[in-house]
């Protein structure tokens, strides 16, 4: 592998892994702060891309973005709705919405399952305009999606400091305990979604507008991924202030796209992406559990070999 | 003032299960008082705190707090003005959050989007540094590194720091080492005392329900069958309590906790 391979991979890398980045960190709220899996979070993902990208093909590149963060913050206010005020489980609320959005994400993107960008104007095509015979002209997306993530990681830093940002904390930690400081934690579990689902259309809407297409399968497996990423972050930074931890989410977003690379390079075929992101998180998760089964297991195992 | 009128409340109704835990219930709490309150398991005394607190409705009565009917008024509300601890020390805090995360939540000051400020550290500092715990040192240490003790006292704080009407103490020290409860407990009286807080305890040690407090009640089968203060309560022993338990329920008193405590 030369040089300027490794450069090119280490750039769409931090490209895609910045990008995919904004729904880690939408998972970092809504997972690891408030508890909840968020299973809306693929059409989610696709919502935002849609919708950005029809927004961008009216000619409004930038209003693109507050329109994708708006539906998301719906589609997230519907997902909480579900799950706690009428009753329903909120793995299967996020099921519900994610099934309901498919066909939303079709008549969002005018009845067809593809929208292409390719003669459009995009905010990274606006920057690499401008940018055009500068020493930055290539970055023109890195510049973008770190200017999206470092926007994000200061809110959360800050907004999980704040009191309202404590309580949503506190939802996924002990919700008896939101209750008797006189919190509803109906109320910190919906807001938790409203923003979590922006920055999750966020992160479609920018992926949309980079490739210069958005289809109906964009978000595909979005979930599985962004759950690998957020977990490898935690192997990174497992202590300190929920600012780092944030910026762990981000590493382990770009770190997973960096071993996706590689793995590509050495000839992985890209349709495995899914199932790699499948077995990560399956590591990550029964891995602590596994590693407190093993004493009993070898127990038992020296157990039946001395009966025999 | 609490008043508690004629509260059912049945559980699981028209099953086999059905269990009645509150059965035409009332009781009237003046302010100031430190209520005792003693049964054997199932005589309802958690439903009593649950339905004050509002975590269960009840099916018929009501009750009214400070003059204003707060029957039907969600648990969330009410907890403006109703401190609660429980037998379990890990649900009154959120273990993954820091001390001072824990304190600001229940403090909550300075609006939704206010932070934790220079002045609220200092407030926090100047209620933990009594216990003697050393918890003011580890402000920013989480909560779930704590001891069951120090995570009941810290509990304590949280439920005590905007003085509430009514304290709701359901047998908060029964799962600590003995040295640590009597070291709660203490706080606990002290604190009660100092901001003069109406205050409900149950317990199943009949000795501090005498030695705690200025009334005592008895339930069983979720109505109150004794109900005690003032000169008669003074002159009252343990063995005195359990046989006004016979008396008024017509059968002994077969709590084993109960009994091995007293």
């Amino acid at each position: 592998m030369d040089i300027a391979s490794i450069g090119s991979i280490l750039q769409t890398s931090l490209e895609l892994g910045l990008i995919s980045s904004l729904t880690v960190l939408a998972l970092f709220l809504s997972y690891s702060m408030l508890g909840v899996c968020d299973l809306s979070t693929d059409g989610c993902f696709t919502l935002g891309a849609a919708t950005g990208a029809m927004v961008a093909l009216a000619g409004h590149p930038f209003l693109a973005i507050p329109a994708a963060m708006a539906v998301g913050m719906m589609s997230g206010f519907i997902t909480g709705l579900l799950q706690t005020k009428m009753g329903i489980d909120s793995l299967l609320a996020g099921i519900i919405v994610n099934t309901g959005l498919y066909s939303v994400n079709i008549a969002v993107m005018g009845k067809s399952s593809l929208i292409n960008l390719n003669k459009t104007t995009t905010i990274f095509s606006m920057l690499k305009d401008s940018l055009k015979g500068t020493a930055l002209a290539e970055q023109y997306g890195l510049i973008i999606a770190l200017a999206a993530v470092l926007l994000v990681v200061i809110f959360l830093g800050f907004f999980l400091k704040t009191r309202l940002g404590l309580a949503i904390r506190a939802t996924g930690n002990n919700p008896d305990m939101v209750r008797s400081s006189s919190i509803n934690p109906v109320f910190t579990t919906l807001v938790g979604l409203v923003i979590a689902n922006s920055f999750t259309a966020l992160s479609g809407c920018l992926l949309g507008q980079f490739q210069k297409s958005a289809n109906i399968d964009i978000g595909t497996g979005m979930v599985t991924i962004a759950l690998a990423s957020l977990l490898i972050g935690e192997v990174f930074i497992r202590r300190g202030p929920i600012g780092l931890k944030a910026v762990g989410a981000v590493i382990g977003a770009i770190v997973f796209r960096i071993v996706y690379a590689v793995a590509l390079r050495f000839n992985m075929p890209a349709f495995m992406l899914k199932l790699v992101s499948s077995v990560i998180v399956i590591i990550a998760i029964s891995g602590p559990y596994l590693k407190k089964q093993m004493p009993l297991l070898m127990r038992r195992m020296a157990f039946n070999s001395e009966g025999k | 003032m609490l008043e508690m009128n004629n509260i059912t409340k049945v559980f699981n109704a028209g099953t086999p299960n059905e269990k009645t835990a509150l059965e035409d219930f009332s009781l009237k709490v003046s302010d100031g008082d430190f209520i005792t309150v003693i049964g054997a398991n199932g005589a309802g005394k958690s439903t009593l705190f649950g339905a004050i607190a509002g975590d269960y409705i009840p099916d018929r009565g009501s009750i009214i707090l400070n003059n204003k009917n707060v029957t039907l008024q969600p648990s969330y509300v009410r907890a403006r003005v109703i401190g609660r601890l429980f037998q379990d020390p890990m649900r009154g805090t959120a273990p993954g959050m820091t001390i001072e995360e824990n304190l600001s939540l229940a403090a909550g000051s300075g609006g939704w989007l206010g932070s934790i400020t220079k002045a609220d550290r200092e407030r926090f500092i100047e209620k933990l540094s009594p216990l003697g715990m050393g918890l003011e040192y580890r402000m920013t240490q989480p909560v779930g590194l704590l001891s069951g003790g120090q995570r009941q006292a810290l509990t304590l704080m949280m439920a005590t720091m905007n003085k509430p009407e009514i304290l709701l103490l359901d047998e908060h020290t029964a799962a600590l080492d003995p040295a640590t409860a009597e070291i709660v407990l203490k706080l606990t009286k002290e604190i009660v005392e100092r901001d003069k807080i109406t205050c409900l305890m149950v317990t199943h040690n009949m000795q501090s329900a005498l030695d705690l407090g200025n009334r005592t009640i008895m339930m069983d089968r979720g109505k109150v069958i004794y109900d005690v203060s003032g000169d008669e309560r003074k002159g009252l022993t343990v063995p005195d309590l359990l046989n006004k338990f016979k008396e008024a329920a017509g059968a002994a008193l077969d709590n084993d906790r109960m009994l091995l405590t007293k």
